[in-house]
């Protein structure tokens, strides 16, 4: 992993700046993905905008870009909690969908469910206005990269 | 059941109806009521890291998803609204910049309630999939529990 990643960590860890950090995905600094510190925990939060909708004329978010930014919500935690030296590797994905994304803001965060030496199961939940009511559930599994 | 009137309106106007897919600037390929097929144009914005060049699991999802869609209308042969219930990937390949993606989706199974998709990306060779995916969508139109009809 090269310098710009290890000072992105460094930013996010010791002064809470994550921008460098989502700027080192470039898909995640395209939906507009921001860490946030919420109870000394991070949180993902993105935010709404119209060209992220699916249906208009309800008007809900692309469910696409829900799942999308659940998988990033677990990419950039794993990336912060471990020393990963590579971006994880996605094996796979699953998100069911519980309600349909209102026209505001979502937020994610994310669990390490298992972690072994070569790969680590997440859970992620997003939510929008309240937490205890999330819209989307979903696991993940990632292949870890080791040091060659 | 495949009015060609009906998939031609479709193909015309899936996409400038979503204001994501419009965005993404993705296209209609093959469509019937059998199968659907999107293509997203390659973008730097689709990396999910720079320095390997790999492209990140969340777009191609965004394809699935909006692939899977079209191909349960097709089917359905009529608009009505639609609900992703889930939705499961399998990352079978790493995808890399400056490659369009193709996403072929196909609607196996139509219930009243229930649409049962399939689907498979690639880049360069169909025969070397980048992913896999399942689908199970929720038509909004059918008729409630009560009223009769399965499942």
């Amino acid at each position: 992993m090269s310098g710009a990643w290890i000072e992105a960590r460094r930013a996010a860890r010791e002064r809470g700046d994550y921008a460098p950090l989502v700027a080192l995905i470039p898909y995640a600094r395209f939906l507009g993905m921001r860490v946030e510190t919420h109870e000394q925990r991070p949180r993902l939060r993105l935010p709404f905008r119209d060209s992220l909708v699916g249906n208009p004329r309800l008007p809900a978010w692309h469910g696409g870009v829900t799942a999308a930014f659940m998988e990033n919500t677990a990419l950039l935690h794993l990336l912060l909690q471990l020393d990963a030296e590579r971006m994880p590797k996605s094996i796979d994905f699953a998100v069911d969908y519980l309600l349909s994304g209102r026209p505001e803001d979502l937020y994610a965060d994310c669990e390490i469910t298992r972690l072994g030496s070569r790969v680590a199961q997440t859970q992620i939940r997003c939510w929008q206005s309240d937490p205890a009511r999330p819209i989307a559930i979903a696991r993940a599994h990632f292949l870890l990269s080791t040091s060659e | 059941m495949s009015d060609p009137d009906f998939i031609d309106a479709l193909r015309e106007r899936y996409l400038a109806l979503s204001p994501h897919m419009a965005e993404c600037g993705m296209q209609v390929g093959a469509l019937s009521a059998d199968a659907a097929v999107l293509i997203l144009p390659w973008r730097e914005d689709w990396l999910g890291d720079s320095e390997s060049g790999r492209i990140n699991p969340g777009v191609i999802t965004v394809l699935v998803d909006s692939a899977a869609g079209l191909a349960v209308l097709a089917r359905v042969g009529q608009r009505e609204p639609i609900a992703t219930l889930d939705l499961r990937m399998d990352y079978l390949r790493p995808a890399f910049r400056g490659a369009a993606v193709h996403c072929r989706t196909s609607c196996f199974r139509l219930t009243q309630s229930i649409a049962f998709v399939r689907a498979t990306v690639w880049q360069h060779d169909e025969g070397q999939p980048i992913a896999s995916a399942q689908l199970v969508f929720m038509r909004s139109n059918a008729p409630r529990p009560g009223h009769g009809g399965a499942p």
